[in-house]
């Protein structure tokens, strides 16, 4: 058989693909469980961090259920929607309109009975895609913890987001002001936002990362602005 | 010896005289990206050798039946299709290492060892030879991976596999963990004073 004919050529690399996309196929799909149950623990513990619990791929189940008693979907308007809150893509979400958008909630409760309300984020920062969790008091304005995470922002700089001395800065501000909703911002330190809202410091040498955040947060929870309203309003302040 | 010496030469030759990354100079952009920890260093270790091992092996066993004019693309694809088994094996079972290296299990592919032992040595040689060969320029790379990332973790975080080794005491009294140790041009430095040090002692390797 002559090897080099095209005959030849184009067979071999026909089969070749054939078995390469059949090998390739089957480990996908066998594998696929496992690693969704791996992002779901994943996601779990991500969200955990934002209530400040910190807990590990073995326990993290077990604690987010022990924890995150109730989660929902609501829209813009404030009213709940059909929908599964802890499968929605949020990445997908932050590119709607406001008016659009599925906004997932999580409820947690604490071991001292305290209600906290779980919020994911999706931003840009210098190099690739940044999200988050925020969780904030059952007033719905003050931040009780929040956790940041990056794909691949500079080690040391922007990176430094997912570091607690970043985002500790968050816990105890305010989403509300004076009854006016105002996106907590991140600035550069020495600066203040000109409407007066709540800002913590930026990371000195991470300024895209540290807007990313910036832009992140006012994308992300200011649709909410509504439901965090009704929650101030049933506290009666 | 249970290897013969043709045997022996391509599985231990890799590991000093042969280097894939000191000597040859190859898969230097891996070596500075994944080695700010030892963690993912060690995995990055494996999956290359895993992937520099099985390529060589089922490139040795077609060798007789590749069509000259796509045989690069022929290794191409054998090597595409081991890394992506890789990386889904690593999404299933070590989900966090993963995460770390992210894009670098994918970026094994343009490793140019990997098509360099390909082509230099499995289209030439039998299976077991191949397996051999591929084996020693894993772990070669992985030496050199491995002692980059030593001291990278420990002078620029102090730990090492995320163990604290550096005492509490010395950061008391002033020390300071080394930020530029994280930064991947220090990788480079590593890189070349690995280099030095290896040519230090094998005086045959020096250029006249």
């Amino acid at each position: 058989m002559n090897k080099q004919s095209n005959v030849y050529t184009v067979v071999y690399a026909s089969v070749m693909v054939v078995v390469v996309a059949a090998v390739l196929a089957f480990t996908a799909m066998s594998l696929k469980g496992k690693q969704n149950a791996n992002i779901e623990i994943d996601k779990m513990i991500q969200i955990l961090s934002s209530i400040n619990i910190k807990s590990t791929a073995d326990n993290a189940q077990a604690e987010y259920k022990n924890y995150v008693k109730e989660a929902f979907v609501i829209n813009a308007k404030g009213e709940k929607v059909e929908g599964d809150a802890f499968n929605i893509n949020v990445a997908a979400q932050v590119k709607l309109p406001f008016e659009e958008r599925k906004l997932p909630v999580f409820v947690a409760t604490l071991q001292d009975g305290s209600t906290k309300y779980i919020i994911p984020m999706y931003g840009a920062g210098l190099w690739g895609p940044i999200w988050g969790y925020i969780s904030l008091d059952a007033n719905g304005s003050t931040v009780y913890g929040a956790y940041f995470a990056h794909q691949g922002e500079t080690p040391g700089l922007g990176a430094e987001i997912d570091k607690p001395k970043f985002y500790e800065q968050f816990i105890g501000k305010n989403f509300f002001k004076d009854g006016e909703f105002k996106s907590i911002t991140v600035e550069k330190v020495g600066q203040k936002p000109m409407n007066g809202a709540d800002y913590v410091d930026a990371i000195s040498g991470g300024t895209i990362t540290s807007q990313g955040v910036s832009a992140m947060i006012n994308e992300s929870v200011t649709p909410y602005e509504t439901f965090f309203k009704s929650l101030t309003n049933n506290q009666g302040e | 010896m249970l290897l013969s010496k043709k045997s022996r030469e391509a599985l231990l030759g890799p590991l000093s005289k042969n280097n894939p990354v000191i000597i040859q100079v190859l898969g230097i952009c891996s070596a500075l990206a994944v080695t700010a920890k030892l963690e993912p260093a060690f995995v990055m270790a494996i999956s290359v050798t895993a992937v520099v091992a099985f390529a060589n092996v089922i490139i040795s066993l077609l060798r007789n039946t590749i069509p000259n004019s796509i045989r690069i693309i022929v290794q191409l694809v054998v090597v595409a299709a081991l890394v992506i088994i890789v990386d889904q094996v690593l999404k299933a079972y070590v989900y966090d290492v993963s995460k770390q290296l992210s894009v670098f299990i994918g970026l094994i592919i343009t490793n140019c060892i990997l098509m360099g032992r390909l082509e230099a040595f499995a289209m030439a040689n039998g299976p077991w030879e191949s397996f051999l060969d591929g084996v020693g320029n894993g772990l070669g790379y992985g030496l050199i991976l491995i002692i980059i990332a030593f001291f990278r973790e420990l002078l620029g975080s102090g730990t090492l596999f995320g163990y604290q080794v550096i005492p509490q005491a010395l950061y008391d009294l002033g020390y300071q963990n080394n930020g530029l140790m994280i930064l991947p041009p220090m990788a480079l430095i590593v890189v070349g004073c690995i280099i030095w040090v290896h040519r230090a002692y094998n005086k045959d390797l020096q250029e006249k």
